[in-house]
């Protein structure tokens, strides 16, 4: 029996959908700022002012300008509803922890363009592995917010299955999926199919060695596979200096593959270069790393002051690039909304944080047998017989279960 | 013929080549797994028959491999992992641990981890530093990961691919001092449940169990000391996690002396969990408190001092002699 390799695997797609004008070859690297110290080279398509970037006098953007331009108005007030929903569930979530309500919260705030342009880039069959901030991709996947809450509240360690999204469990060992998202990837391209998968992850994540090792499995194997790094320029305390060298999407030129730095605070931008990344991973073409240039608003989670450990001005210079005034800049410039549409979001994105609120506070332990189950699918004698006298001791207590 | 006489070896190598026959899930992952066909040979001839898609030669990292693994396994693959040698799966040990072990109870039994990892293991081949461990305990104690080692070629051939089939991670010892034994198997039996224990000789007057490398020592053991009178049960463990609790109660209530027999350090070993139990469990039928033989707290020797460091026959026969003088 012969089988082709994986790393000879000719193109599987035919009849991509593709934006009309997209180019028909990806070149490698298409961001490339000479150092650490030089202002970052993005790709961007929409200034901080909420002006579209004029490709003709961008060339730089030029590959990706066309990925976005079957972009109606109507899909950027989705974008925009999409942004504040995530922002105001994330600002719920973190009001709940402060009332004890969860007992630990890790906030997207600032990084929403990031995860719904990424987000909204990928197909219904594509495969996304999250962190634990992915917030913004779980809501364009279609999980219920609520779902996200059970693990910060101590219920549950997942709370939805990850089968029906095509969304995976969040994952606290940081870099961790992104070897998972390699090897469903390799497992993709086995199958034939012409699906993707999306690894995220962030800056602190990029030191770990697993990381390192999924770009080597992805790229000699050549997997369908999308690493998009969240730069949040901050690993809880840890700036990126104390990550990184040369500008992190550098790094995937060493593995062999492209790698692209993008505004992640423009969610246009974040979606055209997705939707470039993912088309390459669908014709064949290998993994890219995308590394979305953004910054975490808040802590890292509700534990950490980052009053310690950041200064006031940085923080300040980066809500000057805040991704949903930005975005509404330029509605409301172009005329593609209105005060009236805005106010009506409002109304929605309250009834949404009532929603949560009330959900989570009704929120049921979980019962006290269910630390026996599911530890195996086989079943282990060890569990049964400990289970076993678990039982008998509650039930020995008087009115015991 | 269903019955043929194999080395532990070519045992394995037949069980994996039957696993990849008949279920096309089924992947083999590891470095030089491929053309070499394993540093041991197990995987040998398997890619040339296989292909590259289905025996993957994988780069030289561990993490690497356990972590796509787990990637392959939810998209509905069965990867069975080989690690190169014992002391080399450390890297792999936060996958393992953190990742492999805990998949299916955090996601409340959806997602299903049949992932099979093999690492030959224990001493006695004159290796050098890290080639020669055996870190089985360090597994057992993980919620969510089974451990099981063969001592013999049709436990080999068989508890392989009843690992493979189970839909739990299994990580799956090979004792690689064994590898070249030979013993009979019958590819058409009914081979014993993956987790029960199996006597390996009937006695009257002790138990000795073991697993893995050191069930060859017992049963040699028993042999000297039924020389001089005395009746010694061997039970063959053969799973460290489940380990069947039953198996040995039933023998240590009819011979009343337990000895546990591994290579590995006997501080907080498996031997102590079985000690400890087997106390709570038999504590009026015991005449003896439950001994055990095993490696000392310290690292794995250097070659020419490992016949000192492994439990060999006369240590086994001194506890023997040192639990029937209670």
């Amino acid at each position: 029996m012969t089988v082709e390799s994986t790393a000879a695997r000719k193109p599987r797609r035919s009849g991509t959908k593709r934006p009309a004008g997209a180019a028909s070859a990806a070149k490698p690297a298409a961001a490339t700022a000479k150092t650490h110290d030089a202002e970052p080279q993005l790709v961007q398509l929409l200034t901080p002012e909420g002006v579209r970037v004029d490709v003709a006098e961008n060339p730089d953007v030029a590959e990706f300008a066309p990925f976005v331009a079957d972009i109606t108005t109507d899909d950027l007030r989705g974008l925009y509803r999409d942004m504040v929903m995530t922002r105001r569930f994330d600002g719920e979530a973190t009001a709940l922890q402060r009332q004890g309500e969860l007992g630990l919260w890790a906030s997207l705030l600032g990084q929403e363009a990031a995860q719904i342009g990424s987000g909204r880039a990928l197909r219904d069959d594509d495969y996304v592995f999250p962190t634990y901030r992915e917030h913004g991709v779980a809501w364009c996947r279609g999980v219920d917010p609520t779902n996200l809450l059970g693990m910060f509240r101590g219920v549950n360690h997942g709370g939805w299955d990850p089968t029906t999204n095509n969304f995976h469990l969040y994952t606290i060992v940081i870099g961790s999926q992104t070897l998972h998202a390699t090897g469903y990837a390799m497992g993709v391209a086995k199958d034939g199919a012409d699906s993707a998968v999306i690894a995220y992850f962030g800056d602190g994540a990029s030191s770990q060695g697993d990381v390192a090792e999924a770009f080597t499995f992805s790229a000699v194997y050549n997997s369908p596979v999308v690493f998009f790094c969240q730069n949040n320029q901050w690993a809880i305390s840890e700036p990126t200096e104390r990550q990184m060298r040369v500008p992190l999407y550098q790094r995937a030129q060493g593995f062999g593959f492209p790698g692209v730095r993008v505004d992640g605070n423009d969610v246009l931008a974040c979606l055209a270069v997705t939707r470039w990344a993912l088309e390459r991973a669908r014709r064949g073409e290998g993994p890219t790393l995308v590394e979305a240039f953004t910054y975490r608003m808040g802590a890292h989670t509700t534990s950490d002051d980052p009053t310690k450990y950041r200064r006031d001005e940085e923080t300040a210079a980066w809500e000057a690039k805040d991704p949903i005034l930005r975005l509404k800049a330029h509605l409301l410039a172009t005329g593609a909304a209105d005060e009236a549409y805005f106010a009506e979001l409002e109304v929605e994105s309250e009834a949404m944080g009532k929603r949560v609120r009330e959900v989570v506070r009704s929120m049921p332990d979980p019962d006290t047998m269910a630390i026996f189950e599911n530890v195996y699918a086989d079943g282990h004698a060890l569990v049964d017989e400990e289970r076993a006298q678990f039982a008998a001791y509650l039930a020995s207590f008087e009115g015991g279960e | 013929m269903a019955v043929q006489k194999l080395t532990i070896a070519k045992a394995l190598n037949d069980s994996l080549r039957k696993a990849l026959e008949q279920d096309p899930k089924v992947l083999i992952m590891g470095e030089d797994v491929g053309k070499l066909g394993g540093v041991f040979r197990i995987t040998d001839g398997l890619q040339k028959d296989f292909g590259e898609e289905r025996v993957i030669d994988t780069p030289l990292a561990e993490s690497g491999i356990v972590g796509t693994a787990i990637g392959l396994a939810l998209r509905g693959y069965r990867p069975v992992v080989e690690i190169q040698f014992d002391g080399f799966v450390f890297p792999a040990y936060d996958q393992i641990v953190t990742q492999l072990a805990k998949m299916h109870a955090r996601s409340l039994g959806t997602i299903k981890m049949p992932v099979v990892i093999r690492i030959p293991y224990a001493g006695g081949i004159g290796a050098v530093e890290h080639h020669s461990e055996s870190p089985e305990t360090l597994f057992a104690h993980v919620p969510g990961l089974k451990v099981v080692s063969p001592s013999n070629a049709s436990d080999a051939y068989w508890m392989l691919q009843q690992a493979i089939l189970s839909d739990d991670p299994v990580i799956f010892f090979e004792p690689k001092r064994r590898y070249w034994d030979k013993g009979e198997v019958d590819v058409e039996a009914i081979p014993d449940a993956l987790h029960a224990s199996r006597v390996a000789r009937t006695g009257t007057d002790i138990t000795l169990a073991a697993y893995g490398p050191m069930v060859k020592v017992c049963l040699e053991a028993a042999a000297a000391a039924a020389e001089e009178g005395k009746s010694v049960e061997v039970l063959d463990l053969r799973s460290m996690s489940p380990v069947d609790f039953d198996g040995i109660q039933a023998s240590v209530e009819k011979t009343r002396r337990l000895v546990v027999v591994h290579e590995a350090p006997v501080f907080l070993g498996v031997g102590s969990e079985i000690a400890a139990r087997i106390t709570e469990r038999c504590f009026y039928h015991l005449e003896a408190p439950v001994l055990r033989v095993g490696g000392y707290h310290a690292p794995y020797p250097p070659a020419r001092l490992e016949d000192e460091y492994l439990p060999g026959l006369d240590r086994v026969l001194d506890a023997v002699d040192r639990s029937l003088a209670y």
